[in-house]
């Protein structure tokens, strides 16, 4: 009798990874996401391979500047006679490193303080929120520019100003979520089977706090790599000529009466990344809720 | 009777305190206890009348601030539990006592299968690897009358009454000594009750765990529990085994309770409810707290706080009335 319901229901162990993927490839959105997000990592990891950084990303050849797409310059060349294909190729490197180290590092630091914010509460969550506010009172651009002002321009240091830039947002989502959490019973339950707080903040009340958080991520991501353009446009990211997605966007600026496919490319570009990384978050908040299933 | 047996949990004196900005919620006062190993007492009482601040009291688990333990002392076996450090207390907790929350729904954490929930306790409490654990896990399914292969579903894929036997296997997953069950069936319905209870007396039967059941279902208590304490407003008022409490029962308030509950013989008799309200807790009466309610208070009951009384070996009341050696309280019926 009961290997008959085995059979019929078809009960199968699957790991949780496994069952995550499954759920995730269902979504097409997420599908597409994910093979864009593939392309440009197996890009940045490999245009090192397939490129010559010194002859063919930043050498100059005025005598090709400023020439139309066609079969010889896909995207076309800049000001300065620079394939735009091969640097948009080249600048992903950049671009990818810094969206991704930037929010890893906003991540780790403000899901912890957010998250103890939310279950000590009290004169922690005081101290802890009220440096947010401060910090939220300064424009995330100023913050980043002091930051890097003061560490000195290269892009390590544009990941850790625009990662310090992020923190308040995600202090914030998460204690919101954590205050929802820590009075379910279950916390309390968990109390009761002898767990400590923090395997308790950690291991029970964080990943019921997931989903706002992996939405944060994608999104901030996106601004991440917005924010270290800017950055970049005002000769405090990537130093030039490295070719930066987002300084290669304000270059073109310049010339966008004329010759308007400069800007086109590296816009398409970051738009292209941004929604491909927000693709694949929404799918993951949906695959990673147990309750969403089927 | 429960002399010469093992006492599991012995409670002294204990009084818990919500204390406020304003106001000091006097949750549970003066109460004590003892429950011998293999049996179970029933804590009843109604809404806010501090049983389930009792229940986390034992576990020390009551929300500091604005709970406060403000004396008494409470033993599980040898331990002084109001002595231990935070580390200690982990260690006991789920071992040594282990609690069955009121809502099955929400105890259960979401994100998490059923197996890995119970296996996480085991995992904390004895030494043994991942795997082992999760089978243990998976015995304790199949104890619970759930099939093993179930383990890998979440909460949400199971009825309210399959939640409540993984929770109760969570409780038991360690074998403790003693069980405190805080309404475990209120959120059910009552062909689950039923079954929820005759799963907790087998297991009682087989594993001998002292246990209280808080409830304030009387049926419930005359279903499963050996020894009945009935508590008003923080104070136990009349404490005995289940047959001195239930078939000789001394204080009014319990009287209240017998004649609030319909009789399945006398369909047509009216109610006899308790009138009025329990006493505002952060502001009890100073004489005994049920006197406002009670349709035998004298002036003397007004006045002055009623002592533990004893009536035989077992059974105490708390009632001033019985000052007069002849007082008896009319017991409507009985059923």
């Amino acid at each position: 009798m009961k290997d008959t319901i085995l059979a019929s229901k078809k009960y199968r162990k699957r790991s949780q990874i496994a069952e995550v993927w499954h759920r995730l490839i269902k979504n097409k959105g997420a599908v597409v996401g994910l093979f864009i997000i593939t392309l440009l990592v197996l890009d940045a990891l490999a245009v090192r391979l397939i490129l010559n950084y010194d002859t063919q990303v930043i050498a100059q050849h005025i005598t090709e500047r400023l020439q139309k797409p066609s079969l010889r310059h896909i995207m076309g060349t800049d000001n300065l006679g620079r394939d735009i294909f091969f640097r948009l190729l080249y600048g992903a490197r950049f671009s990818l490193s810094v969206g991704l180290v930037s929010v890893a590092i906003a991540l780790a630091i403000g899901t912890t303080l957010g998250a103890i914010a939310g279950y000590y509460g009290g004169a922690i969550s005081d101290i802890i929120m009220r440096t947010t506010d401060i910090f939220f009172a300064i424009p995330n651009l100023l913050m980043a520019i002091v930051i890097v002002t003061a560490l000195g321009a290269n892009t390590l240091n544009l990941m850790i100003a625009v990662g310090v830039a992020s923190v308040p947002q995600f202090v914030r989502i998460t204690r919101a979520t954590v205050l929802t959490v820590r009075n379910q019973e279950y916390v309390e339950a968990s109390r009761a089977i002898g767990r400590n707080e923090l395997a308790i903040i950690f291991f029970h009340i964080l990943p019921n706090c997931l989903s706002p958080i992996i939405v944060m991520v994608t999104l901030r991501i996106a601004s991440a790599i917005i924010t270290a353009s800017s950055l970049s446009f005002l000769g405090m990211g990537v130093p030039p000529p490295a070719p930066e997605w987002g300084s290669m966007l304000s270059d073109g600026r310049r010339f966008l009466r004329g010759y308007s496919y400069i800007t086109l490319f590296p816009g398409l570009a970051i738009m292209i990344t941004v929604l491909a990384f927000n693709l694949v978050g929404d799918a993951l908040r949906d695959a990673l809720d147990p309750k969403l299933k089927r | 009777m429960a002399d010469n047996q093992e006492i599991v949990l012995d409670v002294q004196n204990l009084t818990v305190q919500y204390v406020l900005e304003d106001e000091t919620v006097e949750a549970v006062n003066d109460i004590s206890l003892q429950v011998s190993k293999g049996t179970t007492l029933g804590l009843v009482g109604e809404t806010g009348a501090g049983k389930t601040t009792t229940a986390l009291a034992i576990l020390r688990l009551v929300p500091d601030p604005p709970g406060v333990i403000k004396s008494g002392s409470i033993r599980v076996g040898d331990i002084d539990i109001l002595s231990l450090t935070k580390h200690q207390l982990e260690k006991i907790r789920g071992k040594d006592v282990s609690m069955i929350f009121q809502d099955p729904m929400t105890s259960l954490n979401p994100v998490f299968t059923v197996g890995e929930q119970i296996a996480e306790s085991v995992l904390l409490h004895e030494r043994v690897s991942r795997t082992e654990a999760y089978e243990k896990a998976k015995e304790l399914l199949e104890m619970v009358g759930i099939p093993k292969f179930r383990s890998v579903e979440y909460p949400h894929q199971f009825s309210g009454g399959m939640k409540q036997r993984v929770v109760i296997a969570i409780a038991l997953a360690c074998n403790p000594k003693f069980l405190i069950a805080d309404e475990p069936t209120t959120a059910l319905d009552v062909t689950i009750q039923a079954q929820v209870l005759e799963l907790m007396k087998n297991l009682k039967q087989k594993y001998g765990t002292a246990m209280i059941l808080i409830t304030h279902d009387l049926g419930i208590v005359a279903d499963i529990c050996d020894e009945v304490a009935v508590m008003y407003a923080g104070r136990i008022v009349e404490k005995g085994t289940l047959e001195e409490v239930f078939n000789h029962t001394r204080h009014p308030y319990t009287e209240g309770l017998f004649n609030s509950l319909p009789n399945i013989h006398r369909r047509h008799e009216d109610l006899m409810p308790i009138p009025g309200l329990m006493p505002d807790p952060t502001a009890l009466p100073e004489g005994c707290s049920f006197a406002p309610r009670c349709s035998y208070a004298t002036a003397a009951c007004r006045e002055r706080q009623p002592y533990p009384r004893s009536v035989s070996l077992t059974h105490t009341v708390r009632c001033t009335a019985y000052d007069d050696p002849n007082f008896m309280i009319r017991r409507g019926r009985h059923g």
